[in-house]
């Protein structure tokens, strides 16, 4: 019973991932005003050619931040955890 | 436990291009891809090709963590003093206050597609030393402590 539950599971998921493929259309947004400002703009705003670092640094730039808390906290963790493992050093 | 003579010798060939090639990935983040995080992933994978071909112990008496440790808080501090520096001149948090200004990474750049200037995009490059120093040293503190962990135990 439960085998037949998830071959059934899977074929339901399957399919909805079929119909998503077949239906999208990908590389075509609908609403694409904010993508479409960053092209335009990033050059004299930022004054960088590299669009994609404009985003992930500027325009998104508190997210970043934490992108970057959060391997620090984890460096941290680590540390931490194996610090009391060697006792001392 | 050393590797062997050959692979000590390949190593000591292979990691200076390695570091050279993550600080350039580092340095060019706002013109050609990657950035800092990429950058600090090729750095780190250089310094654990040398923890790899040499032992644990051997490294571990060449560099100390603390270094590292100050390297990676540094580089945290640089990149969120770089965001509160725009906010002593009047900005918000996180404007680019250096784009456009003439002075350090300050060139404009020309609309249109063109190869790009090394000294442009204002305060993103330094945001990319930034985090690429802070993800080299993270990284590479998270090998060592792991292996400490390891040669704790006995293997």
């Amino acid at each position: 019973m439960k085998k037949y539950l998830a071959v059934i599971v899977i074929l339901i998921i399957t399919s909805f991932m079929f119909i998503i493929g077949i239906d999208f259309v990908f590389g075509a947004p609908a609403n694409s005003d904010m993508d479409d400002y960053f092209i335009e703009h990033g050059q004299e705003q930022i004054a960088t050619n590299n669009i994609v670092t404009t985003v992930v640094f500027d325009y998104r730039g508190f997210d970043t931040l934490g992108e970057s808390t959060v391997l620090f906290t984890a460096v941290i963790g680590v540390a931490m955890m194996f610090r009391k493992l060697g006792e001392g050093d | 436990m050393r590797m062997s003579k050959i692979v000590r010798t390949g190593s000591d060939l292979m990691y200076p291009f390695i570091f050279i090639f993550g600080w350039y990935v580092i340095m060019h983040g706002h013109l050609t891809p990657g950035g800092g995080f990429q950058g600090g992933a090729v750095v780190a994978t250089g310094a654990a090709l040398v923890i790899v071909a040499y032992s644990y112990q051997e490294v571990n008496a060449m560099i100390k963590k603390a270094i590292l440790m100050f390297q990676e808080s540094g580089g945290l501090v640089l990149f969120i003093g770089a965001g509160l520096a725009g906010m002593i001149l009047g900005f918000p948090f996180f404007y680019n206050w250096l784009a456009n200004s003439g002075s350090l990474f300050g060139m404009s750049v020309i609309p249109g597609p063109n190869p790009g200037e090394l000294n442009t995009a204002g305060f993103l490059p330094l945001m990319n030393i930034a985090v690429g120093t802070e993800v080299w040293g993270g990284l590479t503190i998270v090998i060592l402590y792991m292996l400490s962990g390891v040669e704790k135990e006995g293997i």
